[in-house]
């Protein structure tokens, strides 16, 4: 297993491996949003909460379909499933390699960009905790994608549209957190909701994206 | 302990496409499949392999004893040779890697990116795989596609040093290797397979 | 005699082909005393007006949006645990008239707040929580209709069925979490003391029993067809194998 970590993380470190792509991605939504909306201080800092939760968690979306796919490509996928390592083992590493690829980067660099967006000054540590404590979710629940679109010519577009609805929990207890962190409110509850669904996701997704993935491999 | 395949039928979207087949294969042997292309050979292989349910029949003394290589080689064109190499042993809870480089003469391309071979020598290293394994039964798919004489000779050679060592060997391949084995023409098997029910029998 | 006797496709379609007809016949009469009741041999609401008489269309549809999803989870477990084709198929057949019965309670649900709350829509729990919910169908009708091979699609759709399920309840409460909303308690209760007047309260119950006819009648309809193409599909099957047994299976 830790041998399955190892080279997906320095396949995505390596040249086209895409790592970075993600963050560039987050980079730009929210270099776009004061576009969007206007430059007012006061308004940017309103908002700056529910933009990068929501730009954190498209970049994530973003990288997903290549989670999969590669392995299935080049049969690596096959060979995995016919080797010890148990499937939902395999799928529960490919979501650590993507998180520590996507999701980590985002968490670190959220505060840099939370200062492009005039976030309230007590607002950057319940935002960066709220980011790693919810985008590992994002990761697994993205895994459970994967796997069920692995199979399908040009499934892109597929996963979003089933990923992003399994995501409205922890976007919303996520954003919620960061809200009241940055208008100097209590976010323990939120945080709470959000760690439990986190734990929750990563105890029981690895089963259910197994069995898919066993489905599609036959 | 064999390998042993009684009265298996196999199937493709729940049609089946052989059926009746049986054979034991011990240690020490070697088993080629036959058949025209299309008659069903990746299927079965893939349901030995354990990656699809078989339609009817057992496949017993496969569990956690079979190295299996298909059409697709599996490997990263980003990673050098070694790294794919050592990956897959670190899979299989194994580590020695330079057996395997030595048997498929792939020693002086160790630090060559995947990515940069040839045809024949990705196949190579997809064979190489094999034998990091340690696992001793062999279940390929037309192994020796886009190799040349010489690398067949090696392939041969290492199927041959697999079973002295007492592994086993199921193979579907159209070229005369030159290993010591049974032959098993599946063609006769699939025209019986109307026998059996397809799985959406219960729509008729 | 078991109830599981009907799991086969065969039979099914005999048993729906003789319920079929009374099923359409009394979902048309209840629909049409519900409806014609409500609208027009019920009194207007002293604050809601005529408008509150879209809570006949409303109300029954939101309640079948719901019950349709459950249905579907329901099915997606049969198939799961016993794997019978009909289960499968009914769940397929049942996601679209959940689809629209989600879009009727959605737009009369707006059509209701443009007068009583002064906008067409808000973010509301329960709104929102629709809204949702009409995501999920859709993910899971895209499922259905992506994967050629029908064992496969009826096993992935299954558990996105489930896991869907437990993401709905899950968001229900972080959307409630989220804004405390301006929508009314339910309609209907067993707890009479909140209830809505009884002059209402029984032409409703007219119409959601049409509703549940309705819908029964449609499922059992789209699962029949269903299972026709099935069938279809393996007679074509057959024939090929019989015709040319030797012919070009992909291996």
């Amino acid at each position: 297993m830790r041998a399955l970590l190892i080279r997906d993380l320095r396949l995505a470190l390596r040249a086209g491996g895409g790592f970075g792509l993600g963050l560039a991605f987050f980079l730009i939504v929210v270099v776009l949003v004061p576009f969007s909306v206007g430059p007012q201080a006061a308004l940017l800092t309103r908002i700056a909460p529910g933009v990068l939760w929501l730009g954190a968690l498209l970049a994530c979306l973003l990288s997903l379909d290549r989670m999969l796919a590669v392995d299935w490509e080049d049969g690596a996928l096959d060979l995995l499933a016919t080797s010890p390592l148990p499937l939902e083992g395999v799928l529960a590493v490919k979501a650590v390699a993507h998180w520590i690829t996507t999701g980590l980067p985002l968490v670190v660099a959220a505060p840099a960009l939370g200062v492009l967006l005039n976030l309230a000054p007590g607002g950057y540590g319940v935002l960066v905790l709220s980011l790693a404590l919810g985008t590992p979710a994002l990761s697994m629940i993205g895994a459970f994608g994967a796997a069920l679109t692995v199979g399908i010519k040009r499934g892109g577009l597929l996963l979003s549209l089933l990923v992003l609805p399994l995501y409205v929990p922890t976007l919303i207890f996520g954003a919620e957190a960061a809200r009241r962190g940055a208008e100097g409110l209590d976010p323990s509850t939120p945080l709470l909701f959000l760690a439990g669904i986190t734990a929750g996701v990563l105890a029981c997704m690895p089963f259910a994206a197994g069995a898919v993935l066993r489905v599609n491999l036959r | 302990m064999e390998l042993r395949v009684s009265d298996l039928a196999v199937g493709r979207g729940g049609v089946p496409v052989l059926a009746g087949l049986s054979f034991a294969l011990s240690a020490g042997t070697a088993l080629v499949l036959r058949g025209p292309n299309g008659s069903g050979k990746t299927t079965l292989l893939r349901t030995v392999a354990g990656l699809q349910e078989p339609m009817a029949g057992t496949v017993a003394g496969a569990e956690d004893r079979i190295a299996y290589a298909a059409h697709a080689d599996g490997l990263k064109a980003a990673l050098s040779v070694a790294e794919n190499l050592q990956f897959w042993a670190a899979v299989f809870g194994q580590s020695d890697i330079a057996t395997a480089l030595a048997a498929f003469d792939l020693a002086g391309l160790v630090d060559r990116p995947a990515g940069q071979l040839s045809a024949g020598q990705k196949r190579r290293l997809g064979l190489a795989r094999l034998m990091v394994t340690q696992r001793p039964v062999w279940v390929l798919d037309e192994p020796t596609v886009s190799l040349d004489a010489a690398s067949v000779a090696l392939f041969a050679q290492a199927v041959r040093a697999h079973l002295a060592a007492g592994g086993s060997a199921l193979m579907a391949t159209h070229i005369e290797l030159g290993v010591e084995g049974q032959v098993l023409d599946v063609t006769p098997y699939r025209t019986q397979a109307l026998d059996v029910p397809m799985a959406d029998e219960a729509f008729l | 005699m078991s109830l599981w006797e009907y799991a086969n496709p065969v039979k099914f379609l005999g048993l729906s082909e003789r319920l079929l007809p009374w099923l359409w016949a009394l979902a048309a009469v209840c629909l049409l005393v519900g409806l014609t009741w409500g609208f027009f041999l019920t009194p207007d609401d002293f604050r809601q007006g005529s408008t509150v008489k879209i809570i006949y269309l409303h109300v029954p549809s939101a309640l079948m949006a719901i019950n349709a999803w459950f249905m579907m989870l329901v099915a997606s477990l049969i198939w799961i645990v016993r794997r019978h084709h009909v289960s499968a198929l009914a769940a397929r057949a049942a996601a679209p008239v959940g689809i629209v019965m989600t879009l009727i309670a959605l737009l009369t649900g707006a059509i209701w707040g443009q007068p009583m709350w002064g906008t067409y829509w808000a973010w509301d729990p329960r709104l929102t929580s629709f809204l949702i919910l009409f995501l999920f169908y859709l993910g899971y009708v895209a499922l259905w209709e992506a994967i050629e091979d029908p064992d496969t699609a009826a096993d992935l759709t299954s558990i996105l069925c489930l896991v869907g399920s437990v993401f709905a309840v899950l968001s229900r409460y972080a959307v409630n979490f989220w804004n405390q909303g301006l929508h009314q308690g339910a309609s209907l209760s067993l707890d009479k003391e909140e209830n809505v007047a009884d002059v209402f309260y029984f032409p409703l119950l007219v119409c959601i029993a049409g509703f549940v006819l309705l819908f029964l009648a449609l499922v059992l309809y789209r699962t029949g067809t269903e299972i026709r193409v099935r069938r279809t599909a393996a007679l074509r099957a057959r024939a090929a194998r019989i015709v040319a047994p030797e012919g070009g299976l992909d291996a």
